[in-house]
């Protein structure tokens, strides 16, 4: 077999920006102390929202009247797929934060809604296609045998690089993450010196959603640009394990995202090759183990366990 | 004037009754409003997925045999998220249950009876147990939150099916389907019972609830699960083990979910393939638990209701031609209204007129 370490690496980057861009929002809702395991459901409002948009956009009825709406139209798509995310996640903050529901199942619901409302809206786009929101650069970057390691992207990939760097940033070099960081250990002594806590916990759910109705759109608009049902396929809650990797450090999640990419192109390059000794089904499933292992492996380090913020899951109940 | 909430003593009895019952009519309502406005016959889709399954006579054994896995698997998972241990994989304890069942049959081929029924159910019960072992152990041991690895083990278990009704498990006779061969006659169960349309599975399920309730009220061990569930810190200085706590309802509502997978594939399709994986009961039993308010005998109806939206979803598929999506909405929908009214249960809705509240305070003054 050829091995083509270019085109390996390419895939590699493509399987994990999805998961790096839904960890890096829900890496700002767990520091805030809430933990929203709607992830996957939030990934699926975007992936149909950044689709549909996109195809609409991207109509050749418009190419008289408004000929930029189609050049445009991925980017439409990609800001719709982040408000319908962002709109999830703030019925789920009403649910907790506003009625104090609680978080688990509510994250839970968000997920089965998620993928009803997904499947509701997308049985009208189903068998259309887009044309994908693939490189940026220009082809004699981007189409180089070698450059395109650099050039050969999705803005979105890029996109997922830039908001690790600001969240990291974010968090601890501004003051503002100070304080989400402060909600997030000790929500009683925020409350106190005047924080809203309520506030800042529903611009980090916010924020979370917005950036899982992103990495939704990439599997619809740049893997592969048509909408399937479930087409995520269980990506959120790698996501939501990565989390844990990374002891909520955005540097870690970095290097864990990738981890976990490798897994899942080895699944891919598996299947590919007919590198069959074992079967295809324990390629697929090597992903979701090694999430296992890797949890326990982090969570049984000593300092592991003082990593997660004290009030991770616990509503805010000042009264209580 | 104000509207505010303001903290109970004591947790609402009342409300934890009506809540559920608001929930449900508050879905049809909203529901019907919705598909309306999006320019579906609202009315019409509520009317199918909520009634038609009760008054259509024919569509009452679909609802049965849907409402059988729903009920013991929301029973398993009633016991845990009263003691919040959230067991989220009974999905993949459900596929292993129906695994192990298969299995069994396989090496039994050529035979038959009550002992190679027997041993069906038992390693239905083991393989559910042992999978929901996994995330027991982990989190026991390893501090593991139980939510992301018993989910993870949902992927691996579904793949793990795909691996047996396309390799060891395959039948040589099937056409190449990845399907195992049919169980052999004296190795199924009856799909129904007494000429009713009554599946076993149901029959278990009421038998089991009455169990669990007595259980839940009346042991040690109900007590020490509501316990650690209300007051975790208080029932740690009581002398309850918590570890102990998280085998014991991981445990069991593994063994409850392997029993529905088991008895799916042996009293209903008498046979393993993918199809199997394409139910999601172990997921809709979260809702199921939620809606009875994590009791039993809660657990019997809200699984009736769920089992009855499904059947409507199909009803109303053909009928008002919504996607069948629609019910999964619909059961969103329900799971949260029921977690909104929480807030009911705990707190009390004051509305005091702003101007009796401007006198107290210049009396107060």
């Amino acid at each position: 077999m050829n091995f083509d370490f270019v085109a390996a690496i390419v895939t590699i980057v493509g399987v994990t920006t999805p998961i790096l861009l839904a960890a890096t929002g829900e890496l700002i809702v767990e520091k805030s102390g809430v933990l929203n395991l709607g992830v996957e459901g939030m990934m699926l409002l975007g992936a149909i929202a950044g689709f549909a948009a996109t195809f609409i956009a991207s109509d050749p009825q418009y190419s008289d009247s408004a000929p930029w709406l189609g050049a445009l139209a991925p980017w439409l798509g990609v800001v719709v797929a982040a408000c319908a995310g962002a709109l999830g996640a703030l019925l789920f903050g009403f649910m907790v934060l506003t009625l104090g529901a609680n978080q688990v199942a509510t994250g839970l619901a968000l997920v089965i809604f998620g993928g009803g409302v997904s499947s509701l809206i997308g049985a009208g786009f189903i068998g259309m296609a887009v044309t994908p929101f693939d490189q940026i650069f220009p082809d004699n970057l981007a189409q180089d045998p070698v450059l395109k390691l650099v050039f050969g992207y999705s803005p979105l990939v890029y996109f997922a690089f830039i908001m690790v760097g600001v969240v990291y940033w974010f968090l601890n070099k501004t003051r503002a993450g100070l304080v989400l960081r402060a909600v997030g250990e000790n929500d009683l002594s925020a409350h106190s010196i005047g924080y809203s806590v309520i506030g800042v916990r529903y611009g980090a759910i916010a924020f979370g959603g917005a950036m899982a109705g992103i990495a939704g759109s990439y599997f619809s608009e740049v893997i592969t640009p048509l909408w399937a049902e479930q087409m995520t396929a269980g990506r959120g809650w790698i996501a939501l394990a990565l989390v844990v990797f990374s002891g909520w450090r955005a540097g870690r999640l970095l290097a864990g995202a990738y981890f976990f990419g490798l897994f899942m192109t080895l699944e891919l390059y598996a299947k590919a090759s007919g590198f069959s000794f074992l079967p295809s089904q324990f390629w697929a499933a090597m992903p979701y183990v090694m999430a296992i292992v890797v949890l326990a492996v982090m969570s049984a380090r000593e300092s592991g366990r003082a990593e997660a913020p004290a009030c991770l899951g616990k509503n805010f109940t000042p009264d209580a | 004037m104000i509207i505010r909430f303001e903290k109970r003593r004591e947790p609402s009895k009342v409300m934890q009754a009506a809540t559920p019952i608001g929930a449900v009519v508050l879905t049809m309502i909203v529901g019907a409003i919705i598909f309306d406005l999006i320019g579906y016959d609202g009315p019409r889709a509520v009317k199918e997925i909520f009634f038609t399954p009760i008054f259509a006579s024919y569509k009452w054994q679909d609802v049965a045999r849907k409402a059988a896995p729903l009920i013991l698997i929301a029973l398993g998972l009633c016991l845990g998220n009263r003691a919040k241990v959230w067991n989220i994989g009974a999905e993949g304890q459900y596929l292993v249950g129906g695994m192990a069942g298969a299995t069994v049959a396989y090496f039994t081929a050529g035979h038959g009876g009550v002992w190679v029924i027997a041993l069906m159910i038992v390693a239905g019960l083991v393989a559910g147990a042992l999978w929901a072992a996994i995330p027991a152990f982990l989190k026991t041991r390893l501090r593991v939150n139980e939510i992301l690895s018993s989910l993870m083990l949902v992927y691996v278990a579904q793949q793990l099916l795909g691996y047996l009704v396309t390799g060891p498990l395959k039948d040589p006779n099937g056409q190449n389907f990845p399907q195992t061969a049919p169980f052999a006659d004296g190795q199924r169960l009856p799909s129904t019972l007494w000429g009713t349309p009554i599946p076993p599975g149901l029959v278990a399920a009421f038998v089991l609830a009455f169990v669990f309730f007595i259980v839940m009220e009346r042991s040690e061990f109900g007590l020490g699960v509501r316990a650690i569930g209300e007051a975790p810190k208080a029932a740690r200085y009581g002398g309850y083990d918590a570890n102990r706590l998280i085998w014991q309802t991981l445990m069991i509502s593994g063994a409850m979910a392997g029993l529905a997978g088991l008895l799916e594939v042996d009293s209903q399709t008498f046979k393993l393939d993918l199809g199997f994986t394409t139910s999601l009961y172990g997921f809709t039993a979260i809702i199921v638990s939620f809606l009875g308010r994590l009791h039993p005998l809660g657990a019997v109806l809200a699984g009736l209701v769920l089992a009855i939206s499904s059947v409507g979803g199909q009803v109303a598929q053909t009928a008002v031609h919504v996607p069948y999506a629609t019910a999964g909405i619909f059961q969103a929908t329900m799971l949260f209204f029921i977690l909104a009214s929480d807030v009911l249960v705990r707190k009390r809705i004051v509305i005091v007129s702003s101007e009796p509240a401007r006198k107290a305070l210049g009396g107060a003054a």
